[in-house]
């Protein structure tokens, strides 16, 4: 025993784990081969399904899909929700982070709690919130349709729902990153007689950058793919309230199966970019 | 909120982003939240009762109890081993599989609904292949589970990857020179240092599961009673315009999740004072 130990102990060489901390060859290829078939099988598996299914009609009838009116409409809905909901959860998250990382305030971890909330929540139930709020019979509902406001079944509904799914991303990439950066950097530009946004732009928003962009890619991930929460706000009504995620649950309930995973290979792409720029993102945060 | 230590305040702009947080977070999370609390408490009580104690409601509130409990519990071993293979071993591939755990995460939850359903229908890649054995998947509570273990996937490995990457290879080593086995090394030295981790990944893949809807709706096949889950019951209601009683059974489901948080944080809680005391 002391002999190997003797010999599997040289000097730090981190890859090269000795061979009486780690498992036998066989055990390990084992656990490996286990390990890549459960990730094919969940994961690689319905990815798979998605592109065969889409192209089960052909080149043709995939291209049919996406140029179809509905499907261009649902896009473009879609692209709306995201335009708005990812910037003013950006400048949430900005300004939500400022205010606690950078200062000390009674009941901070409550708000920091807050924040977390829609995690927390059923999709379902964040359209629902908003159906109660804003519907027809809804706490506000009589007083809108006095005034001709349509929020439920129309796009404002649609967006909000969506701004609440996606209400902590970007916020909470950036607590931990500006909680760690301190505040003396900020503290010695304002010394140096830096104002305001100019400390934010020239001090802050270097050293978080990476953190930011990467809240908003997840934010806007699931901005463009949400679905629970929208169903419920959307009333599904074609060419005007669906979203692409609506688009395809039509497209599937219909029967019309490739038409409904060509759509879905959309957002299958959007996901793998988002994993992509993700890996990157994190990678140059570490570097960082 | 407005007392900041003196030494701080030397930083602008307390005011604008505090007000601006405090006004954004009321108006998209607390009032409609509060909506929802108001809706449920205009039910007069008997009626709440009623509601949420109804045959069709508490088999969907059973339903969506059991398979999120048993697709987390399924997750903790799936979880576990990835995250080991991940951590411990250099193979190939490694790098692209570490991205791909967050698949999961990425990919819209009717995208996955769709697809998950079409590989365990009965014509279906997996399907094809346990039909003639008499195992239904899609339509059923097992495909239920089965695509929650998709939903939940990337919690546990995501919790318990970087307690493994920290643990000091010391341990481990004071092990072996005392002379145990690996196997025993496993269980008696690695294991004991991961399980509250594990246990975060598992609570936080259950509740997730619980509130979960676009993945599962198209797998169920929506029977009542039988493969109807507590979120699809919500809309169900809304579409008959009973509104209060969708909201009674919205504030049990999130009463459910809540505790379930309450419980993560007492587990990281445990486990951030066992890091300080060592």
């Amino acid at each position: 025993m002391a002999a190997t130990i003797d010999q599997t102990l040289p000097e730090n060489k981190p890859m090269r784990t000795p061979r009486h901390l780690t498992e036998s060859g066989a055990v390990r290829a084992l656990l490996i081969g286990v390990a890549l078939l459960l990730v094919g099988a969940i994961i690689l598996l319905p990815l798979a399904t998605v592109i065969t299914q889409a192209f089960s009609k052909g080149w043709d009838a995939y291209a049919a899909a996406l140029r179809d009116p509905d499907a261009l409409a649902a896009l473009r809905l879609t692209l709306i929700t995201a335009a708005i909901a990812v910037p003013l959860n950006t400048l949430f998250g900005l300004a939500a982070a400022w205010a606690i990382t950078k200062f000390k305030f009674r009941g901070k971890q409550l708000l920091v709690t807050l924040i977390d909330l829609p995690f927390a929540v059923s999709p379902v139930i964040s359209g629902l919130i908003y159906v109660l709020l804003f519907g027809a019979q809804g706490l506000l509902g009589p007083w809108l349709q006095e005034h001709n406001v349509s929020i439920i079944f129309a796009t404002p509904g649609i967006v909000l729902a969506t701004m609440f799914v996606t209400f902590p991303f970007v916020a909470r990439e950036l607590l931990p990153l500006m909680e760690e950066q301190g505040v003396q950097d900020e503290e010695a530009a304002v010394t140096l007689g830096a104002r305001g946004f100019r400390v934010f732009f020239k001090v802050t928003l270097p050293n978080v950058k990476w953190g930011l962009l990467y809240g908003m890619i997840l934010c806007n991930a699931r901005a463009m793919g949400e679905f629970g929460a929208v169903s419920v706000v959307s009333g599904h009504i074609r060419g005007e309230t669906n979203t692409l995620p609506l688009h395809i649950e039509i497209l599937y309930n219909e029967y019309k199966f490739s038409a409904a995973f060509a759509v879905a290979s959309l957002l299958m792409l959007l996901a793998v970019v988002t994993l992509i720029v993700k890996s990157v993102v994190e990678s140059r945060i570490h570097r960082n | 909120m407005a007392q900041t230590t003196k030494t701080k305040r030397l930083l602008p702009g307390f005011r604008l982003t505090m007000g601006f947080s405090i006004l954004y977070l009321s108006l998209i999370v607390l009032i409609p939240l509060a909506a929802l609390a108001a809706k449920s408490a205009s039910l007069p009580a008997g009626m709440w009762w009623e509601t949420v104690t109804a045959p069709r409601i508490l088999a969907s509130y059973k339903l969506s109890l059991m398979t999120s409990f048993f697709a987390a519990a399924a997750n903790l071993f799936i979880g576990l081993l990835l995250a080991w293979v991940l951590v411990r071993y250099r193979f190939p591939g490694r790098r692209i599989i570490d991205g791909l755990i967050d698949l999961p995460f990425a990919l819209p939850t009717a995208v996955a609904g769709i697809a998950l359903t079409t590989i365990y229908a009965p014509n279906g890649w997996i399907g094809r292949l346990l039909a003639p054995l008499g195992v239904k998947i899609a339509y059923s509570p097992l495909g239920i589970t089965l695509a929650l273990v998709f939903i939940g996937l990337p919690f546990v490995v995501r919790t318990v990857q970087p307690v493994l990457q920290d643990l000091e290879a010391d341990m481990e080593e004071a092990a072996v020179m005392l002379g145990a086995y690996r196997r025993k090394i496993f269980f008696r030295v690695i294991l004991p240092e991961l399980v509250p981790a594990m246990l975060t990944g598992f609570a936080l893949a259950f509740a997730r599961g619980i509130g979960e809807y676009g993945s599962v709706v198209f797998i169920s096949g929506n029977m009542p009673m039988k493969t109807e889950i507590a979120p699809l019951l919500i809309i169900t209601k809304l579409e008959q315009y009973e509104y209060g009683q969708a909201a009674a059974i919205a504030v049990v489901l999130l009463l459910i999740s809540f505790l379930l948080l309450l419980v993560i944080n007492l587990l990281q809680r445990r486990a951030g004072r066992r890091l300080h005391a060592a």
